[in-house]
């Protein structure tokens, strides 16, 4: 098969002996126009089939009542899951309510942690590079070894945590076996694994600033806070933005370490069932596949919400 | 080259889409075909199998069945969550990759029948002679069968065994006999403030049923009493408070996120008097790499109740074959092999308990178990029940409401109040289940 042919404009166009300089910006032009979505077209292909195919998918199950095998013969029920849902008080309000406080609480301790972090490291210092290294294993090691890990740590009877408190005189704590401490819990073990990457991320936005402006608060008598809180922060703003976007909606999005320390529905009490999890549950444990879909449109819907709210903020803050 | 050479017609881009696109689809399609062709000889045959002693015994021998067949086995082994969630996945697709499928009958048979993923093994297990059929007992056998049709063959039995410190317990008379005696017992060994709990046990709202089911049994509950929920009635809700009170005020703190893999560790490492589990772990309290109460343990039966002595005793795993599967009568030869009469024997004497009653009845068998956990095996198997969960198409969502109570009474709650709520929750749920076996 042939892929190119000469357009009949071109000869023309010479045989009419116009400057070739002129013609060809043109011919540049359509060949650059055609020849770009001949190199989009396997990207398109596979957005369109690794994205836009299973999302179409998703919405189209939403609508349906499919449950045992998807595969199965399934009748369509209109809007009756996302009605089912939202009518959910047990799992999915609590659901959606953890989601949020598991997002915020984790991200703003990461963000104050991490910037905190950032200045300290901001000037170089000796044994910098071991800090920066020992800062990202955190960040290189999976979900999963981190949660059973932790598990290890925090086991009330056998964990090295509780023996540590109880050697300097403080009371045994059940960690992830309770209740009441398992999502605050989550939420330290996130800080712990994610601050080095807000701290990395805000380190890279304060090394671009410029030293001038803070140089001349200086020489105006301000102090360290004054220069951090009105000429350091405004500037990093952008970085900020950017980096609470990206922690944000990767926080919204925690499945494998609530999964790997919790297991199926989030614990005993649903006491960590996020979305996620309650999504996965209708998924793999009820084969629930039709209010899993719905779940899953609704938990996509709130997550663009969040990161249209974050951006305005941002864009606000940084106008 | 040319720059002419370079520019593309909206025709010659069009052919170029249309090419990559169909070549990415055909691509897709034959990836996703469920394939009707006759496999070649160097296809293998897929088993997909729990990670236990069992499939790992097995795994050991597969020579020897390749050798039978002439075929190549390829065995996985996977968790339990993580072989469901394959099972999910796959069959969802029907797709061809899986042959014999190792299924929990109680867990997850019912609803696969109704997902059409089981093939049915009734004319064969009917038609062969030497695989004896009938050997198996009664029990296991009755939960491989949905739908008047058989659609598994057990392979490992489970019943629930009293583990405890004989060096403890001898001054308070032996293991006990009755649930009263227990709670008795574990209340005075108990000594939070030196981290040793007289009782050790599941404590999560999903993984605590099936152990927590001998305790209704024996109490005279059931999940489902004459088709309705049985979790609100006066029976469950003494077998939910004492089972809660037990774990609240003799077990280890963070009980309720505890299954098999937490509370086991805390009654190997010495830090428990009385544990109740699967009789099928017992090797871990003899293995010297992870147990301390090597020299210590015992094995007794589980204790009477109001209602008597009435444990599970279950297939906890089975073999199946798929529906989609091109190699049926190859995975039928491996479901012949690994659960004939030979590979039971040969494995129980391994310590593996099979579902097999010549295999019970024959003493060299039992050789390999603890005398005192062989005895306490042998009474559980002829007073047990064959299921340990609700006998429904959800069994996760089952087991999530009815844990509930469960949980309350393992954190101290007045287990009452929340009781009401599951059942009537339970009732709910009862309802949908029957419309959709009936769909």
């Amino acid at each position: 098969m042939s892929t190119t042919e000469v357009s009949p404009a071109r000869p023309a166009a010479a045989s009419e002996g116009g400057p070739a300089p002129a013609r060809r910006p043109r011919t540049f032009e359509q060949a650059n126009r055609r020849l770009k979505w001949a190199m989009l077209t396997p990207a398109l292909l596979f957005v369109g089939l690794m994205i836009v195919f299973p999302l179409v998918y998703t919405v189209d199950l939403s609508l349906t009542d499919a449950f045992g095998a998807v595969n199965a013969g399934k009748g369509y029920v209109g809007l009756q899951n996302f009605a089912d849902a939202l009518g959910d008080t047990r799992r999915f309000w609590p659901a959606a309510r953890r989601t949020l406080v598991f997002t915020v609480g984790a991200v703003i301790l990461e963000t104050v942690l991490g910037l905190a972090l950032a200045m300290l490291m901001r000037k170089p210092f000796r044994g910098m590079r071991w800090v920066r290294t020992v800062l990202i294993i955190p960040l290189l090691t999976t979900p999963v070894a981190i949660g059973i890990l932790w598990l290890l740590i925090l086991d009330p009877t056998n964990g090295i945590a509780n023996h540590l408190l109880a050697g300097i005189g403080l009371p045994r704590q059940e960690f992830l076996g309770s209740v009441g401490q398992s999502l605050p819990t989550l939420m330290l073990i996130d800080v712990w694994q994610w601050t080095p990457m807000m701290t990395l991320l805000l380190l890279a936005g304060l090394t671009t600033l410029p030293e001038e402006p803070e140089e001349a608060a200086r020489v105006d008598g301000a102090n360290g806070w004054q220069r951090f809180r009105h000429i350091v922060l405004p500037m990093l703003g952008p970085t900020l933005a950017t980096a609470l976007v990206l922690r944000a909606v990767d926080a919204l999005k925690t499945f494998d370490i609530l999964y790997a320390t919790k297991g199926a529905g989030g614990g005993s009490d649903f006491e960590v069932e996020t979305l996620n999890v309650y999504a996965y549950g209708l998924t793999f444990d009820y084969q629930e596949y039709g209010l899993a879909a719905a779940v899953l449109v609704l938990f996509t819907l709130f997550i663009i919400g969040v990161v249209v709210l974050l951006r305005r903020r941002g864009g606000r803050k940084t106008a | 080259m040319s720059t002419s050479s370079q520019l593309l017609s909206r025709r010659s881009f069009g052919r170029l889409a249309a090419g990559v696109a169909g070549a990415v689809g055909t691509g897709a399609l034959t990836a996703c075909t469920t394939g009707g062709g006759r496999p070649s000889a160097d296809t293998p045959l897929r088993i997909m199998a729990i990670n236990h002693v069992w499939s790992q015994a097995i795994r050991r021998r597969t020579e020897e069945f390749e050798e039978l067949i002439g075929r190549r086995v390829s065995m996985t082994l996977l968790t339990a969550d993580q072989l469901a969630s394959s099972y999910n996945v796959k069959l969802n697709a029907s797709g061809t990759d899986v042959d014999v499928m190792m299924v929990r009958a109680l867990q997850e048979q019912l609803l696969f029948a109704h997902n059409g993923w089981l093939a049915d093994l009734s004319d064969r297990v009917a038609q062969d002679e030497e695989f004896a059929w009938p050997d198996f007992q009664k029990a296991p056998r009755d939960a491989s069968v949905s739908g008047g049709r058989v659609l598994s063959v057990p392979v490992v039995t489970e019943r629930p065994a009293l583990y405890y410190r004989k060096d403890l317990v001898e001054d308070h008379g032996g293991p006990p006999p009755t649930l009263e005696q227990l709670m008795a017992t574990a209340q005075e060994l108990t000594d939070k403030r030196k981290g040793f709990y007289g009782f050790v046990g599941r404590g999560q709202r999903s993984g605590a049923v099936s152990q927590w089911s001998s305790f209704l049994y024996s109490h005279g509950g059931d999940f489902v009493v004459g088709g309705r929920s049985g979790i609100g009635t006066p029976e469950a809700l003494a077998a939910y408070e004492y089972y809660g009170r037990l774990l609240a005020r003799t077990g280890p703190p963070g009980a309720t996120n505890m299954s098999l893999e937490q509370a086991m560790p805390i009654f190997a490492q010495g830090k428990a008097a009385f544990y109740v589990d699967a009789d099928a772990i017992y090797s871990s309290f003899l293995d010297p790499q992870v147990s301390t109460v090597r020299e210590t343990v015992g094995f007794a039966p589980f204790p009477a109740g109001p209602a008597g002595a009435r444990p599970h005793n279950i297939p906890s795993w089975s073999l199946g074959i798929s529906t989609f599967s091109l190699l049926r009568d190859d995975a039928w030869e491996f479901i012949r092999w690994a659960a004939g009469p030979e590979m039971t024997a040969e494995l129980q004497r391994d310590g593996i308990p099979g579902a097999r009653t010549s295999v019970w009845s024959d003493p060299r068998s039992l050789a390999s178990f603890p005398p005192d956990l062989a005895e306490a095996m042998r009474l559980n198997a002829e007073r047990g029940l064959g299921y340990d969960r609700p006998r429904v198409l959800q069994v996760g969502r089952a087991r999530d409401i009815v844990g509930r109570p469960l949980v309350a009474g393992i954190l101290g709650n007045d287990v009452r109040p929340v009781a009401r709520d599951a059942d009537a929750e339970f009732a709910g749920f009862l309802v949908r289940d029957n419309r959709h076996k009936e769909s």
